[in-house]
């Protein structure tokens, strides 16, 4: 009998071009290259060193997303790019992709958007594919099945050049995720308290698997957001395993198989799940159902707290005091009291449209408190028209708040959308880090309800009050 | 790259846990194309001031620690993004190792490419590195270990293949692409494609 399997064993070794030795790494075979303006310039540049060409134009995919402007604009000859640095690098990149023979979903594309937004949008990322891309929040794609990471740009050279990676083989660590999430609580709030249990480096040199009836009752949107934050956790990767809801999202996107190839590729996607008695190296039990709204209070993702919780006591960590001090947050305190001048509704992790359709149920009919600034950018180019066909656009307009175009925008602030020094921001993006989102930026991370929440209530507040 | 073979250099110590890449070079200098100069962004808005002054009791900025090329660094250095930026700030500032409890994956993987050495130790040893900083270590890379100012030798994992690349001066593209009739053997054999 074979030997029993997890998913992510059986994507590796369907991969595998040369098996890893004690003295040689794995050659890894790459079915996706996901590519965007900030980690691919220097690659190009070696290429073209050493009179190389990108080997596979056909599994790449680029994009522009990082520096990017999403000011609202009529025409996309009018967006202008913040900054000499940030023009410079994006007409590289248009240069780049045009000598390579590489298709850009450009500032003229309909397709354009997150990277990590529009490969699935467009059907790109399917299950049992690996997809790797200059980008930590590559982990994303595991939400179909996939195994996907975050490589460095010496790495997106080898890919651009071989189409193969070297990799060492990750351990496996499964969290399986019982219960039920309650009304108002979310993906956010799950993955938050996930790497407030496992921590920021709970993960490091692991492939997370998510499993159990709370990740089988998410829709794409949800198990996206989770797999985006593994990251967070340290993982390499974040998977679930493909089901129903993977195969109903597919179906019909413009890069996913068609006809006879789609029934091929279902066969196919409907072995991608771990055996029974498959081993992993290490597994973490949660219960979805005594989950709250989760927030951060300090400058790292796995610094949470229940929104209607008070900030642990202090501990005599100086780390703990230094992240505090910056946070101007006081332990022991309820964070709810914590008073907010921004609000963020995007990136990569909460940008798409159910995440929409979330914050606006909360902020309709209701006004962003005074002296909140609110801004709300779509994901991708094709989210923006969805969400204007159901007229959440004028749901956010109406309450006060900014709609802008894609990108990735305030969640690291390359492109001018930045968080003024020492303002304090509820972001529905990924990290907290000191100065992520501007200098001196102060950033609490939330999930679209608890950000729409507390745009409304001008500080720091629980969604549930105001569910309808 | 070129090889690197021994790292004989005094330690700066940043204790601080979880140093994020944010905080080795914040976003807003990753719009550059070139992977040169990097190092006046390195730790920028820890080092640097709002008014363009070095923060005097930043590590980097202290007298003592002017031409140290080992940072002795808290536990989970180089988390969060993917931004090879990070090894490449801290070589052009003039750091050749980074030794923690642990350093992020992406991190460690990107460093080791371009010659910056990733050194992960026990606890014992960190705390006493930690706490006596500026101390004279010099860095074996073929035999993966390093020497205390009392001749004490501490050994530390590094994956084989890029050490033999490190002491080698082995260009790990160059490797790859020896494989790529392989590659090509490969993607016509599958059964289903991309």
């Amino acid at each position: 009998m074979a030997v029993a399997t997890t998913l992510f064993e059986k994507v590796w070794s369907e991969h595998v071009v040369v098996e890893e030795t004690a003295d040689t790494p794995a050659v890894l075979y790459v079915d996706l290259h996901l590519i965007h303006e900030v980690t691919t310039p220097q690659a190009f540049a070696l290429l073209q060193q050493q009179g190389l060409h990108v080997r596979r134009p056909d599994l790449t995919l680029a994009t522009m997303d990082h520096s990017t402007p999403t000011t609202p604009v009529t025409s996309f000859k009018d967006l202008a790019v913040v900054g000499a640095s940030a023009a410079n690098q994006i007409e590289q990149m248009e240069k780049n992709c045009a000598a390579f023979g590489i298709d850009l979903l450009g500032f003229d594309s309909a397709q354009r958007g997150i990277v990590h937004v529009i490969g699935p949008e467009l059907g790109a990322t399917q299950p049992g594919k690996t997809i790797v891309c200059g980008d930590s929040h590559t982990s994303t794609h595991g939400a179909f099945g996939a195994l996907a990471f975050g490589i460095g740009t010496t790495e997106v050279g080898h890919v651009l050049a071989t189409q193969c990676l070297l990799q060492r083989k990750p351990k496996t660590l499964a969290i399986d995720i019982s219960g039920t999430l309650g009304n108002g609580v979310s993906a956010k709030d799950l993955i938050l308290a996930i790497i407030g249990e496992i921590g920021v480096d709970g993960g490091t040199g692991h492939v997370i698997e998510y499993r159990g009836p709370a990740i089988s009752a998410m829709g794409m949107d949800e198990r996206m957001t989770v797999c985006n934050m593994s990251i967070e956790a340290g993982a390499r990767a974040g998977m679930i395993a493909p089901d129903e809801t993977t195969i109903d999202y597919l179906r019909g996107r413009p890069r996913a198989p068609q006809g006879t190839d789609w029934d091929a590729a279902v066969s196919r996607w409907a072995l991608l799940q771990s055996d029974i008695e498959a081993q992993f190296d290490k597994t973490v039990t949660i219960d979805a159902g005594h989950l709250r709204p989760m927030v951060t209070f300090g400058t790292n993702p796995g610094m949470v707290v229940g929104v209607d919780e008070n900030v642990p006591a202090a501990n005599g960590d100086p780390s703990f005091r230094k992240a505090l001090d910056y946070m101007q947050i006081e332990a022991g305190k309820p964070i709810a009291a914590t008073g907010v001048d921004v609000v963020f509704v995007g990136s990569c992790t909460n940008s798409r449209l159910s995440d929409l359709v979330q914050a606006a149920a909360i902020l309709r009919g209701r006004r962003v408190a005074d002296g909140v600034r609110m801004l709300v950018v779509p994901g991708s180019q094709q989210i923006k028209k969805e969400a204007e066909e159901l007229g959440l656009d004028q749901v956010f307009l109406a309450a006060g708040a900014e709609w802008r175009e894609s990108g990735c925008s305030m969640c690291l602030g390359m492109n001018g959308d930045t968080v003024a020094k020492g303002m304090l921001s509820v972001s529905t993006s990924n990290r907290n880090f000191e100065g992520r989102q501007g200098i001196g930026a102060r950033t609490v991370l939330a999930s679209p309800m608890t950000a729409a929440a507390s745009a409304i209530a001008g500080h720091v507040a629980d969604p549930r009050p105001y569910l309808r | 790259m070129d090889a690197v073979t021994q790292i004989k250099s005094r330690t700066a110590v940043l204790a601080t846990r979880d140093i994020d890449t944010d905080q080795i070079i914040p976003a807003r200098y990753l719009t550059t194309t070139s992977r040169e100069g990097l190092g006046e962004y390195l730790f920028h808005d820890l080092r640097i001031d709002s008014t363009g002054n070095e923060v005097g009791e930043f590590v980097l900025n202290r007298p003592e620690s002017k031409g140290c090329g080992i940072l002795v660094a808290g536990h989970n250095f180089g988390c969060g993004s993917s931004r090879e930026h990070a090894p490449w700030a801290l070589l052009d500032y003039g750091i050749r190792a980074v030794i923690s409890t642990e350093i992020a994956d992406i991190f460690r993987n990107n460093s080791l490419k371009n010659g910056l050495i990733p050194i992960v130790v026990d606890e014992p040893t960190h705390r006493y590195l930690l706490q006596n900083p500026g101390m004279d270590l010099t860095i074996d890379i073929a035999k993966a270990t390093f020497k205390l100012p009392d001749g004490k030798i501490i050994s530390f994992p590094i994956d084989g293949f890029a050490r033999y690349c490190l002491v080698e001066g082995i260009d790990q593209l160059g490797y790859l692409r020896k494989h790529l009739d392989t590659i090509e053997s490969f993607e016509k054999a599958r059964s289903w494609m991309p």
